[in-house]
């Protein structure tokens, strides 16, 4: 019908709040001036693209891809699965999801993180695919557990995946985090509860689904995406050239 | 009742936490070599047109603290104003490049190639820019703003004549340290707040 137009505007309201006193490092890194809002440009309209080249065999499989002799990760066999579209309801192919979590004990590989929780010897806690034409992406990997962390005196993240998305614009750019059903500290974390619209919070919360489970195998959970979306009318100026 | 619009809302954003690191940048986080390299290393390869520039900074809070595990991601234009993967971009310009705060010192490096002009929609040029891109622990949107040089004449930058407060453009001007080199620091409080954008 014609090019693409520009981003539909970010729903703020959509989204958590930046200033949080509940959640302490909010309340020094929120910017306090309103943002400046303007249409989209091609600074905003385009952005990097990843090529199948950049993907290893195991990348998107956190239970094997840290293990140096094939010793599997500890922890229940999960696999995250869904699919990354736009506003619109388009799928979004070939685009870049990477995901990170602590590990089945809730402890992050990471030498800032002292929760006395053992480290896996065999797992890493990162991975990376692309979605395919029809912008679907599977992770195999293991729950991550619960873990304590210094905020208020005795808070609890749920156990969460954290994902990070590029889409096909840099403005489309979305870091997130999956939750998991029934996790009873879901509704007892302040970094979840920084989203005040809470069917906004219940999308992050991912399903069972059994249908995608492999017996004796793994469970697995489906955990869908959605992108901001690029308005497509027959009325957008065109640029020049493009 | 009227019909049902079958637009979608845009899943909402949590905060990257403190190891983003982890995800985005193993390599650098610790974790040895799960990739064969980190992502958005260079922003762009030897031979790229142009002229070649270094900015560096920090990102301030609201005590003045440049705090330590920001991770920020850049995207660009070539030096002719041509994004990659554009016809006629400059092959050796990746234009993207992911970089964080230094564990010690708080000081980020983003080295690349200086931008050309990039049309708006509507035909205008805006002023040589790179978008800029900001996760944290503590940052539950991440932020978005451009860095704009201050030895780049900026006076019809649409941007630019949007801010009302004259005041608040510094803060989206790399400032010229030497040949080449340039700082920007990113405030995210405080009087003089970086201009955000919601764009």
């Amino acid at each position: 019908m014609s090019d693409l137009g520009p981003l539909v505007p970010r729903r703020r309201d959509m989204h958590p709040v930046p200033f949080d006193p509940d959640y302490k490092t909010s309340v020094t890194r929120s910017p306090r001036w309103p943002l400046l809002s303007m249409e989209s440009t091609p600074s905003e309209e385009t952005g990097p693209r990843f090529g199948h080249s950049l993907i290893g065999p195991l990348d998107n499989n956190l239970i094997l891809n840290w293990s140096k002799d094939g010793t599997p990760a500890i922890g229940e066999r999960i696999l995250m699965h869904g699919r990354v579209m736009d506003e619109f309801g388009r799928p979004v192919p070939h685009t870049l999801v990477e995901i990170w979590q602590a590990n089945a004990g809730g402890r992050y590989r990471h030498v800032k993180d002292t929760y006395f929780a053992p480290l896996d010897p065999n797992f890493g806690g990162c991975g990376r695919a692309l979605t395919d034409e029809q912008g679907r992406y599977q992770f195999l990997t293991i729950r991550p557990g619960a873990y304590p962390w210094p905020n208020r005196a005795n808070d609890w993240r749920p156990m969460h995946i954290h994902i990070s998305v590029f889409g096909h614009s840099f403005g489309q750019r979305l870091i997130t985090q999956m939750y998991f059903e029934g996790d009873p500290l879901i509704d007892r974390c302040p970094i979840a509860a920084t989203i005040k619209e809470r069917s906004q919070l219940d999308r992050l919360v991912a399903p069972l689904d059994m249908a995608m489970s492999r017996p004796l195998d793994f469970l697995a959970y489906k955990f869908d995406i959605v992108l901001r979306g690029r308005r497509q009318t027959m009325f957008e100026n065109k640029l020049e050239g493009m | 009742m009227v019909q049902s619009l079958d637009t979608l809302v845009e899943t909402a954003s949590q905060t990257g936490g403190p190891y983003v690191h982890i995800g985005c940048i193993p390599t650098f986080a610790g974790l040895g070599a799960v990739y064969p390299e980190d992502l958005g290393l260079r922003a762009i390869e030897d031979g790229a047109k142009g002229e070649i520039i270094t900015i560096t900074g920090e990102v301030i809070d609201g005590t003045g603290w440049a705090f330590r595990d920001a991770l920020l991601e850049s995207w660009q234009a070539d030096a002719s104003g041509k994004f990659a993967g554009q016809e006629g971009a400059d092959p050796l310009v990746n234009g993207f490049a992911r970089f964080a705060a230094d564990k010690e010192t708080g000081l980020w490096t983003l080295r690349t190639v200086k931008p050309g002009k990039v049309k708006t929609r509507d035909g205008r040029l805006q002023a040589p820019h790179i978008s800029l891109w900001i996760a944290a622990r503590g940052i539950n949107i991440s932020l978005h703003t451009r860095i704009y040089f201050e030895d780049e004449d900026n006076s019809e930058d649409p941007l630019l004549n949007r801010i009302e407060q004259r005041n608040r453009v510094p803060t989206l001007m790399a400032k010229k340290t030497g040949a080449g080199e340039y700082r920007f620091d990113i405030h995210l409080q405080g009087a003089s707040e970086t201009v955000f954008l919601d764009i």
